[in-house]
């Protein structure tokens, strides 16, 4: 079984070009522990995540992983994806036991398939394409097929972002209950503070562009026990907005020169 | 100032056409009668055109005869193995091409260079390479079709979203996997507008080069008609020439019905 991985971040820094995008990024994200991203827009978070992915190369810094990864593990490194990444042509069993192809022979397919559908409540949808779904399904897909492979550590990229606040915050339950039982380290990257306050057990503020690390607060509270109107959440969310306050009207006014 | 008093008038609708098979059948029927008509009254000679009932009667008698397959069969198989060849290897390298830098710039090159020359152009130069066997006839249809699929694939590879691509590369899935799972199907759209353009490609070119240099075949046996001043063979032949392309074109269909129910 997984124990979840152990992060380290040392001296993390990336330019696209000329432009700097990170700077001097030094982190530890402890085993088992969600660890949220938050910052104005086009501070790096996403940026960030897909370093610690292995999907970018930083211009500079390392990034090292350490713990005891299960046997059962296909991929210890595993994204839920923002715009959720399905493949319109497979139905939904399909578009889960991709990442199980020529991996698992096809009864244990079969059955990892089924058993991550029945945990994500998607059983009764195994043969529907993705665009007969409503978003939030979707994203349930997308999640279904990150835990099929037994992650060690889920990164997951803005994850609720597309959805409307409905669905968002009943998905948001499901994550608890989810991530609780994966076992696994969580790098989880918003910029709705509530969700931050929610999930997050270590948060790191990133500030605007190029983003640096800001300030750090950890929560010890499990996660099973916390609820959206905990009065110490929703002062957590309001520390954090004005913490961010100032550099997001900043990055906005930028983004709007950069476009006129 | 005006005073608005009365119902809302609709404005919406049109401008989304819908297929009419019926439509289609009836129109081809008001030209092949009038088509008849006009033979009948003397108002269109058969020396130079012969009447539909005629050409039916001529096909007739063909396929009686045998002698509709002997062309028929002699074409299909040419037709056959010139497009899957030139299928195959225009798909095969539209992937390399739209996946690996090191394969794209000289594919562009090549594609560049030789897509524009009339493929018939190059018939009598592949009668000296290859003969006036066969292998001649299959070159030409297979390079006339390979062209058209190469860049029809690479469009397809280079529209396929980048994110799924990134989202197979995340979950450590193989190349294999990722070119078979998710850049063929995505590039699908494409490649099966391609087969629709090669098709019709691979008909006009098999006919030119059995014109050329063949003893049977349909382009073989519209040009002898032609020779013998025989308007109902000639006419005959053309028409197993639309309705093999019609045949195609349906094929295809079916294919995209398909293959791309997802959409």
């Amino acid at each position: 079984m997984n124990t979840g991985l152990r992060l380290h971040l040392d001296q993390v820094s990336h330019a696209w070009g000329s432009l700097r995008v990170l700077e001097s990024i030094s982190l530890t994200a402890r085993p088992g522990e969600v660890m949220v991203l938050i910052g104005p827009s086009g501070c790096g978070k996403s940026t960030l995540l897909n370093i610690m992915g292995g999907m970018l190369k930083p211009s500079s810094g390392t990034i090292r992983a350490e713990g005891a990864i299960a046997d059962d593990c296909l991929n210890p490194m595993t994204y839920v994806f923002q715009d959720f990444a399905l493949l319109p042509w497979r139905c939904v069993r399909d578009n889960v036991a991709l990442v199980l192809e020529n991996r698992l022979s096809k009864p244990a397919r079969a059955d990892r398939v089924r058993e991550v559908l029945e945990l994500t409540g998607l059983s009764d949808f195994a043969g529907a394409l993705p665009k007969e779904l409503s978003g939030g399904m979707r994203q349930r897909v997308g999640i279904a097929r990150a835990l099929a492979v037994r992650p060690a550590c889920l990164l997951m990229d803005e994850p609720l972002s597309a959805l409307d606040a409905q669905t968002r915050d009943l998905l948001l339950e499901e994550f608890v209950t989810l991530i609780g039982r994966a076992n696994t380290t969580t790098i989880y990257v918003t910029h709705n503070l509530a969700e931050a306050a929610r999930l997050g057990q270590q948060i790191v503020v990133l500030s605007r562009r190029p983003g640096r690390v800001r300030e750090i607060f950890h929560v010890e509270r499990p996660l099973t026990g916390r609820s959206a109107d905990d009065p110490d959440l929703l002062a957590l969310e309001r520390t954090l907005w004005r913490i961010i306050r100032d550099d997001a009207a900043v990055a906005e006014r930028e983004r709007i020169d950069a476009v006129v | 100032m005006r005073l608005f008093n009365g119902p809302i008038a609709f404005r919406g609708g049109g401008f989304a056409p819908r297929d009419r098979w019926l439509a289609g059948a009836a129109t081809l029927l008001v030209i092949l009668t009038g088509w008849q008509l006009g033979v009948w009254a003397g108002a269109i000679s058969t020396l130079f055109l012969s009447s539909p009932v005629s050409i039916a009667e001529t096909l007739w008698q063909l396929t009686l005869s045998g002698a509709l397959w002997k062309h028929l069969s002699a074409s299909l198989s040419r037709l056959l193995i010139g497009w899957i060849a030139g299928t195959i290897f225009g798909v095969a390298t539209g992937i390399a091409a739209g996946l690996w830098s090191v394969m794209r710039s000289p594919v562009m090159a090549v594609v560049a260079a030789l897509f524009p020359i009339p493929k018939i152009a190059l018939v009598p130069l592949f009668i000296i390479w290859f003969g006036i066997g066969e292998g001649s006839k299959i070159i030409t249809i297979a390079l006339g079709v390979f062209f058209p699929t190469v860049v029809a694939t690479m469009g397809g590879v280079d529209n396929v979203p980048r994110n799924l691509i990134r989202m197979g590369q995340s979950f450590g899935l193989s190349t294999g996997t990722i070119i078979r799972a998710i850049i063929l199907p995505g590039a699908a759209p494409a490649i099966l507008s391609g087969f629709r353009v090669t098709a019709s490609l691979a008909i006009v070119l098999l006919v030119a080069a059995e014109m050329i240099g063949a003893d049977a075949g349909i382009g073989a046996f519209v040009l002898s008609a032609g020779n013998l001043y025989d308007t109902d063979a000639l006419l005959a032949g053309i028409v197993v020439l639309s309705l093999l392309g019609l045949a195609v074109a349906g094929l295809i269909g079916a294919l995209e019905r398909i293959l791309l129910r997802w959409r």
